[in-house]
């Protein structure tokens, strides 16, 4: 048998070759996402036999509604405004002559690169009450008092912005890059002023891209932990605190595993609906 | 078709001070890494080595230094392979299973990691996994795989595989002519999917928190333990050197997926 024969019997084999190589990779996956994420999902129902105790707590418990609501706030907040400072840089990184783009996109992807813990740092040093911050503000005459802008959700926010931001830059930067400039001056030749021009043609065809950053940013805000961990000053308990606190703190492993599907399901929920608009490894390949 | 120049203005300005919101965290811990004072005072009102000097004469960090590098480096070496191996199966292979197994191996990017970390926590407590090098590394596997294998199956996608079909035909077994013709053509995505499966390994901080420890702490558990605790001006020399070093290593990696692309 030739490398090139068509036959169904080689095309087996070629599948089986195929599945040998990636399983590897598979096992290890499953070894330690799959399975480790099943026993939690089996842990959330179970206390000495079957049980829904676990959710019912926390579908009943102010302390767990809390962080929920805290959580898809700030989830909230952060995708907007990531959004909003996101989409004025990635339209300049698309528009503007080498090597400015250059430029543009590696002020976005070296914070990418950067350690979250580097950046938590950077951030208090930049926001606490003695901060860089407050100093400049105090020196300016613009505040008398230096105001908490860490060690709260405000921190937060802030801190989370900056960490997600590329998470917004990146796929708007690869979705715009691709719409022909040929288009825009065919509206200005029909006529229509260029901010007529941008809202019927650039914007529209950018929303792939929006769509893409936007779930992105909003997912991966649902799951964080290292920030509001450090910038929030004990206050701001996101939905990942409640999970590695029941463990660490309390050994409640039922509760921390409830807790922990609910954010799994609600963020593979995102994903999939989104995944009927745009292909995920289209999403997950801006990385 | 220019637009008007107060406009042009106003948006370039916005993008800038954006710009600048994106890279002055990064810019302000290397001054505060030569303060003289232990207060986090800007900018700082002498400047000195001694937060470099605490770093480097401090055992403790140095092991736990060590042992990031080690988890990093052991993990590359496992991620790559492993990867890369994937990626050709992927990218030769259209059945749906195949795309199925694609999207689970992409899983460690959209399962929250806490989730994950817990869920690792309780089986490596089980078979004896906890704050051992082999636990950690594995770990650091898993996270790295979607990184090698996006950079691959990209690398892979430009690649002609025609070529390798002519090396088999003129009688070069399979692994050889892949070694031979295609490994040398798409090395750089394999080179840079390595350099971020490294970083990445490098950066975790949440599945070291729970299942590192002892003698097998990392450096990232030790400065988070520091940073929640009480501010460690050392941790500003340390942010500083890992910044440069993620920096020259995402340079060497874009700089290889370029010349993989022209």
């Amino acid at each position: 048998m030739t490398a090139i024969d068509p036959s169904a019997r080689y095309r087996r084999r070629e599948q089986g070759l195929m599945l040998l190589l990636a399983s590897p990779a598979v096992i290890v996956i499953l070894a330690l996402v799959v399975i480790p994420v099943g026993w939690l999902m089996t842990q959330s129902v179970y206390d000495n036999g079957f049980t829904l105790e676990h959710y019912r707590r926390i579908f009943s418990e102010d302390i767990y509604w809390r962080s929920f609501t805290l959580t898809f706030r700030i989830a909230l907040i952060v995708t907007v405004m990531t959004l909003i400072l996101g989409y004025p840089v990635a339209y300049a990184a698309a528009h503007v002559k080498r090597p400015w783009d250059v430029l543009i996109l590696s002020f976005v992807i070296l914070p990418f690169w950067t350690s979250v813990l580097v950046r938590a740092y950077a951030w208090l040093v930049l926001l606490q009450r003695t901060g860089v911050t407050n100093q400049m503000l105090e020196g300016l005459g613009l505040i008398s008092e230096p105001l908490a802008l860490v060690h709260n959700e405000l921190g937060t926010i802030i801190a989370t912005v900056h960490i997600l931001l590329p998470f917004m830059v990146l796929p708007l930067y690869s979705t715009m890059q691709k719409i022909p400039r040929e288009l825009m001056l065919a509206g200005a030749s029909l006529g229509g002023g260029p901010l007529h021009s941008f809202l019927r043609i650039f914007l529209p065809l950018s929303l792939p891209g929006v769509v893409a950053g936007l779930t992105l940013v909003f997912v991966l805000t649902l799951g964080f932990y290292i920030t509001p961990e450090l910038l929030g000053g004990g206050r701001t308990i996101m939905i990942s605190m409640v999970v590695s606190r029941n463990v660490e703190l309390y050994n409640e492993w039922g509760a921390a595993s409830a807790v922990g599907v609910v954010l799994l399901v609600c963020v593979l929920a995102i994903f999939m609906a989104v995944g009927r608009i745009i292909p995920l490894d289209k999403m997950l390949g801006q990385k | 078709m220019r637009q008007p120049l107060l406009p042009r203005l106003v948006f370039g300005a916005f993008v800038g001070l954006v710009l600048l919101y994106l890279i002055l965290p990064l810019l302000i811990i290397v001054p505060m890494s030569f303060s003289a004072t232990r207060f986090l005072t800007f900018p700082p009102p002498a400047f000195s080595l001694r937060w470099y000097a605490e770093y480097f004469g401090n055992p403790a960090w140095m092991q736990a230094t060590r042992m990031s590098l080690l988890i990093g480096v052991l993990t590359v070496i496992v991620a790559t392979p492993l990867g890369t191996a994937a990626a050709y199966a992927i990218s030769h292979s259209q059945t749906k299973l195949m795309r199925s197994l694609h999207m689970m191996l992409m899983l460690p990017l959209i399962v929250p990691i806490i989730i994950i970390a817990i869920g690792i926590f309780f089986i490596y407590a089980r078979i004896g996994l906890i704050q051992t090098l082999t636990g950690l590394v594995l770990a650091n596997v898993m996270l790295g795989l979607p990184y090698v294998i996006t950079s691959v199956v990209a690398g892979l996608q430009s690649f002609d595989k025609t070529q390798e079909m002519v090396a088999r035909s003129l009688g070069m077994n399979r692994f050889r002519a892949f070694l031979t013709v295609t490994l040398p053509q798409i090395k750089a995505s394999v080179f840079a999917g390595g350099i971020f499966a490294f970083i990445s390994a490098i950066d975790e901080t949440i599945i070291a928190l729970f299942v590192s420890g002892g003698q097998h702490q990392t450096l990232t558990k030790r400065m988070f333990t520091a940073l929640r605790d009480e501010i460690d001006p050392t941790i500003a020399s340390i942010s500083t050197l890992l910044t440069a070093a993620s920096f020259i290593l995402v340079l060497l990696a874009t700089s290889s997926q370029k010349r993989a692309a022209g």
